[in-house]
């Protein structure tokens, strides 16, 4: 088989398990679950876009969320549009803003960019507790309608399910398509050497806003997702916190993996159920966790799991 | 072909590049020598527009490109061979050449004609076509240096701005880049502006030469004549040293 057909195939084989999970798993509790590793995996590809392949950090990702959320919440409960029409509005909205500040913030490098999208979050945050009269503030708002198609609404975990599925695994093909791409190479490039890319012909600067503008627009339908199928959104969702969350996925994942980004979707989903036991000192697991992988799996659990796997066989013929 | 007008480059408040004056004809191997932080990579980094020069004027085939982006200045027709070859080690070889030809992406026939290049290239560089599946980061000195002059080639310039492409080499390999340098030239024509520590070999290819000491152009002239100064002899051939160990 090529490395093409094989990819065909890994994807084939990947979206399918994923879409047949409901028929053999009918607990609403694990469904819930697995809503939540789709959302948080289409927020963790678009962080990797940025992060894993134009090596641009960003701290401030979960604003992105929350704009979706939030957009799609008021705009729905207070002036009654269609929810769908919302969400592309949302989503359009996150790019402009991604858009607009990028142009100065993707000047920066390295610490000074985590700064500054550090800072960039932390305006949002303050944002969605402070104006009140439209986001309810702290005590968050409530009562966004489920979506709906045709007949089929969206209020039970089947159909949540299929919905946020569907839509995670559509981005994560194109995902895996741009990566592999002409734009994705010219990404990979500025990651390893701005100047050499620069000489190339490749301008950087317009490169990295354009990325940072597609991953601010996933991370809006994220957000819109989540306000749909939560029904609920409350700031401290779209805090600090749950922007090194999302950077944790998609390190403890692989950077410049898009399986990766699921894999550490998913594990950072389902720790904190686990950990509930140590309450808010959770954030400590995640600092060490990020450590841990940091030195003995520099590439992330995905290439840290190949790499086994080429020793095991490796022995395996040995013998 | 090329015109470089008075120009004047920083470093924040460090005057790199004092009034450098410099021209070059299509078609010719032009050295820059000098010693080491004498201006000679900002010399190019100026060319290609990644630390634009503050004052001064750079004519590329009579066109201003002074303050250009660098991706524009490569879209003009002018490549370059970066200091210390900066290949993209996690990407393969072949997608390190694909990478040159980054503007080349519209019409098929552009698409061809980068395909074309391509072959040129591996023609040129046999053991890079051997090794084109590889990750840049596994092949040796010689072959990245190889690698980055495929590279810049894949833009398919007029103008080909090499830094130090011997450096880190065993002379022998260095030679070899050389060879190919100087049949590069005859060959398809390219105009080469050469940056060189081997003072020696880049005079004996070029036809001109330029000698930069701490930001200014302090000689210039044939390559034959400059082989011959005294002062170059002294400053940049080691003559005199030779000539004791000979004694």
């Amino acid at each position: 088989m090529t490395k093409e057909k094989r990819q065909i195939f890994v994807f084939l084989i990947f979206a399918l398990v994923l879409l047949t999970i409901p028929f053999l798993l009918r607990e609403s509790y694990l469904l819930n679950v697995l809503v939540f590793i789709g959302i948080h995996t289409m927020l963790a590809v678009a962080l990797n876009l940025l992060l894993g392949y134009a090596g641009q950090i960003s701290l401030g990702h979960a604003a992105f969320f929350g704009i979706g959320a939030y957009m799609s919440g008021i705009l729905t409960t207070r002036f009654a549009l269609d929810p769908w029409l919302v969400i592309i509005l949302a989503a359009l909205s996150a790019a402009a803003i991604a858009f607009i500040i990028g142009f100065p913030i993707l000047k920066l490098k390295g610490h000074y960019l985590a700064m500054a999208t550090l800072g960039f979050g932390i305006i949002f945050y303050i944002i969605f507790n402070e104006t009140v009269g439209w986001t309810g503030g702290p005590s968050g708002l409530s009562g966004i309608p489920n979506l709906q198609i045709g007949g089929i609404i969206f209020d039970n975990d089947i159909c949540n399910y299929y919905l946020v599925w569907i839509i995670t695994i559509a981005v994560m093909l194109l995902s895996i398509n741009l990566s592999q791409s002409r734009i994705g190479r010219a990404l990979r490039a500025v990651h390893d050497s701005e100047v050499a890319a620069r000489v190339m012909g490749i301008n950087a600067w317009v490169l990295k806003v354009q990325i940072f503008t597609i991953s601010a627009f996933i991370s809006a339908i994220a957000g819109s997702l989540y306000a749909h199928t939560m029904t609920f959104v409350s700031p401290t969702s779209f805090g600090f916190n749950f922007s090194v969350e999302l950077v944790t996925m998609v390190v403890v994942g692989g950077l410049g993996s898009i399986y990766g980004s699921f894999l550490g979707a998913a594990i950072l989903t389902v720790l904190p159920e686990f950990l509930r036991v140590f309450e808010d000192f959770d954030i400590i697991i995640y600092g060490l966790m990020l450590i841990l992988i940091n030195m003995f799996m520099p590439g992330g659990l995905i290439s840290g799991f190949q790499l086994l796997a080429q020793k095991v066989a490796l022995k395996i013929k040995g013998k | 072909m090329l015109k470089i007008k008075n120009v004047n480059t920083y470093y924040g408040q460090v005057h790199a590049l004092k009034n450098v004056s410099l021209h070059m004809s299509a078609g010719e191997i032009v050295t820059l020598i000098g010693a080491n932080g004498a201006g000679k990579t900002t010399l190019l980094n100026s060319l290609s527009g990644i630390v634009p020069p503050r004052g001064g004027e750079i004519l590329f085939q009579d066109v201003p490109i002074t303050n250009l982006a660098p991706h524009k200045i490569v879209k003009m027709g002018i490549s370059q061979v970066p200091e210390g070859r900066q290949i993209f080690k996690p990407l393969s070889v072949e997608d390190n050449l694909e990478l040159g030809a980054y503007l080349y992406h519209r019409a098929k026939a552009e698409k061809e004609r980068t395909k074309k290049t391509a072959d040129m290239i591996y023609e040129l560089f046999p053991i890079l076509k051997e090794r084109r599946k590889q990750l840049a980061g596994t092949l040796s000195g010689g072959e990245l240096q190889m690698l980055s002059i495929g590279r810049a080639l894949m833009a398919r310039p007029r103008l080909l701005l090499l830094d130090e492409p011997s450096m880190g080499l065993a002379p022998i390999v260095a030679q070899e880049i050389f060879q190919v340098i100087e049949n590069l030239s005859r060959e398809s024509e390219t105009t080469i502006l050469l940056v060189e520590q081997n003072a020696r070999a880049a005079l004996k290819m070029a036809h001109r030469g330029y000698v930069l000491e701490t930001g200014r152009l302090i000689l210039e002239g044939m390559a034959a004549d400059l082989l011959e100064n005294k002062e170059v002899q002294r400053a940049y051939l080691g003559k005199d040293k030779k000539e004791i160990w000979e004694r």
